[in-house]
């Protein structure tokens, strides 16, 4: 009774959130179509609650309590903001793609094509009157609700495609920041790799000062072709009352090496949910996922895998450190189908937990329909090492020294796991940034 | 002058077990002193409590540094005071690479003594020479601290720390363990390298040979949680011959 009623509730608030975005939203005939059917999937059942059991640790009715308000166009302010976050980045020599207040800015993005790269802002797709399949931007395998709330109201986002044995000499990395308070952005990127490329991906999620209890709405539909190899790195440093909720929705070709890591330090209320599926033989999956959180911060990390093609391999490695009340939560789910034969398939989840009142929570699911198959998965739980941070001491380093530098020890190989030297750095700077705003 | 280390009537509890039952011992600049006494004596828990490990109630007693109360200091403060205990069993410290652990180390000393950071080449060149002094390879040094080292070489590790650090006060827990008879002289030369009239050493080992490479000024007898008997380097051939036996019978 009681879910019916908040049911109703949250779906006629969005209703009007979403009937006021409506003109603003790109894209015509098909296009709107599939957004107001996205739009009632999603209202049927409105924010996911525990009850739904993939969100059953994220209960963003709970936390969320509602969709904010879509962001408004950025003006001459909010992108000369975003054009000094971008500057700080400090990754190095890629090909920014900026997206401030979930609107794509070209001027401060570098749409160079060439060498096999061809990159498009997906508004100007959808409102692309020629294109036949201009509505197909917005369609995606998994069904969630989530993900269909982001197809109602994307307004912007990347449309990157990579052309066989294409090997961009930069990384594409796709910059979102966030200038204002309490307002939603639905961003939406699609990714085609072809055969024998060598990519590699960048997502950074940054904030300005004033940006405050804002939402980032993200989805990433990846395509990956076969011989190929896609290097994918994300860093999430949004507002530390700031929601993210963001999905990956990954098909990987035959022989293809994918290797992911994510970072979140940012966030009071965060989902990374990355959909994989190993859908040609003999490809090899790596995951390493990196939560720092501290506050109340709430962070989910879902994985969903399926092996779907015989003699592939993944490990899904996921570590958080978490301070205060911070609380974590790694969802990991290897669906093995009967022909994924050889399957080798394993997921680990290590906390290291600084505070009493810290919490994580652990769901790994196996589903396995193959006979011949390795999987398996474990979990740790710990505290920092007494004698350790005692050794460190007495070797000259402060207690919050001493405890960051075992904590980069604990984080220390998923970084390793970055193959870039500059984005590694990057990554290391962001936890270094968390590092230092514990002392 | 006032004494390097002075540790007056210390008593010292854990879990309500009291293991220092009033122990007393002065020890001054320049001088080498080694304390020797039967496993389970309170060794260990004397120089743990001098460095600062959590988990021991002093129950009585002071520990003077330069006349300076150190058991109102934090570990680290103590460690960049001068006071440096080499352990009887060094931890491994896996994802942090002895040479960015000896740099932090270094660097967190010199911050707290209000000197400035060492730079990188400068480091390097010092840690290069102590590091070929003591026969540890720079390889070694790459690796995780202790990580996979060999009981010797974890021990070498300890020494190495000291020659950088340039300690005050230096405590040894039974260094001479687990070392050859080859490495063993390679460290306390290392060790003997370091006397110098503002320096002291405090040398804890059951065997007399460590003596003879480190010549110790003062020999202590511990037993039982209190120092039982003090006297010059003779009184450790004296305890080879002997044993512990009559000492046992003292403290009791
Ligand atoms: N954390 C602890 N909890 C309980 N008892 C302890 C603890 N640490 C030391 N003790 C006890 O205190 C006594 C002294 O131990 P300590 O390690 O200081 O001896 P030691 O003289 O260094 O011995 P050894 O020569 O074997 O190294 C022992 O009986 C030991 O069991
Ligand atoms: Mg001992």
């Amino acid at each position: 009774m009681n879910v019916a009623l908040a049911k109703t509730t949250t779906g006629a608030v969005l209703d009007g959130t979403f009937a006021a975005a409506r003109g603003r939203l790109p894209g015509v005939g098909t296009v709107a179509e599939t957004r107001q059917q996205a739009f009632d999937d999603f209202a049927r059942t409105g924010l996911p609650t525990r009850r739904i059991e993939e969100w059953k640790y994220t209960d963003l009715r709970n936390l969320l309590r509602d969709v904010a308000p879509l962001a408004p166009t950025p003006d001459q302010a909010a992108l000369a903001q975003a054009a000094k976050l971008v500057e700080g980045l400090g990754t190095g020599d890629t090909q920014k793609l900026v997206i401030v207040d979930g609107v794509f800015a070209a001027g401060l993005s570098d749409l160079t094509s060439g060498g096999g790269v061809t990159v498009h802002a997906l508004s100007a797709m959808l409102d692309d009157a020629t294109s036949a399949t201009r509505a197909d931007l917005l369609r995606s395998r998994v069904a969630d609700p989530m993900i269909a709330l982001n197809a109602a109201f994307a307004t912007d986002g990347m449309l990157i495609d990579i052309a066989d044995d294409a090997a961009p000499s930069r990384p594409l990395h796709i910059v979102h920041v966030a200038t204002r308070p309490s307002v939603a952005a639905f961003t939406r990127s699609l990714v085609r790799i072809g055969n024998r490329a060598r990519v590699t991906l960048v997502e950074s999620f940054v904030a300005a000062e004033a940006a405050k209890a804002y939402q980032a709405h993200d989805v990433a539909v990846i395509w990956i072709g076969d011989d190929s190899d896609l290097q994918h790195v994300r860093v999430m440093e949004d507002a530390g009352d700031a929601a993210n909720i963001a999905t990956a929705i990954v098909t990987v070709g035959a022989r293809t090496k994918f290797n992911t890591f994510s970072l979140t330090t940012g966030g009071g209320v965060s989902r990374y949910q990355s959909f994989i599926t190993l859908a040609g033989e003999d490809s090899e999956l790596l995951t390493n996922s990196v939560h720092l959180l501290r506050d109340k911060q709430h962070g989910d990390c879902t994985f969903v895998i399926d092996h779907a093609a015989p003699n592939c391999l993944s490990r899904e490695v996921f570590r958080s450190v978490l301070d205060d009340r911070a609380h974590s939560v790694f969802q990991g789910r290897i669906n093995v189908h009967q022909v994924a034969q050889k399957t080798d398939g394993k997921m680990m989840s290590r906390s290291l937990l600084l505070s009493d009142e810290a919490e994580i929570d652990n769901k790994p699911e196996l589903e396995i329909f193959a006979d011949d198959v390795q999987c398996g998965h474990g979990a740790t739980i710990g505290a920092l090492d007494d004698s350790l941070l005692f050794y460190l001491r007495a070797r000259g380093l402060p207690e919050k020294a001493a405890q960051a530098l075992l904590i980069q020890a604990f984080v220390g190989e998923a970084l390793e796991s970055i193959a870039s030297d500059d984005l590694r750095d990057v990554a290391i700077s962001a936890a270094e940034r968390w590092l230092e705003s514990r002392a | 002058m006032t004494a390097l280390l002075e540790v007056k009537d210390l008593q010292v509890r854990v879990d309500d077990r009291e293991i220092l039952h009033g122990l007393t011992m002065t020890v001054n600049g320049g001088e080498v002193h080694a304390i020797m006494g039967p496993n389970g004596s309170g060794k260990s828990t004397l120089s743990h409590v001098i460095a600062g490990k959590p988990g021991y109630e002093v129950t009585g007693g002071e520990i003077l540094f330069k006349g300076e109360d150190l058991l109102e200091m934090e570990p680290d403060e103590r460690a960049a005071k001068g006071v440096f205990l080499a352990f009887q069993y060094p931890v491994e410290i896996p994802g942090v690479t002895t040479m960015n652990f000896l740099r932090t180390a270094v660097n967190a000393q010199r911050k707290a003594r209000g000197e400035d950071e060492y730079l990188v080449p400068d480091f390097l060149r010092k840690v290069r020479e102590v590091a070929a002094s003591l026969n540890i390879p720079m390889d070694m040094l790459k690796r995780g601290v202790n990580v996979g080292f060999s009981g010797g070489e974890k021990k070498r590790n300890e020494v190495l720390q000291m020659a950088l650090f340039q300690p005050s006060l230096c405590i040894l827990d039974e260094m001479d363990s687990g070392l050859d008879i080859d490495a063993l002289r390679v460290a306390a030369d290392g060790v003997n390298a370091l006397r110098s009239p503002d320096r002291a050493m405090v040398v804890i080992t059951h065997y007399q040979r460590l003596l003879n490479y480190i010549v110790p000024d003062v020999v202590h007898v511990m037993s039982q949680g209190r120092v039982v008997k003090s006297g010059g380097k003779e009184l450790a051939l004296e305890l080879e011959a002997t044993g512990y036996a009559q000492y046992e019978e003292v403290a009791a």
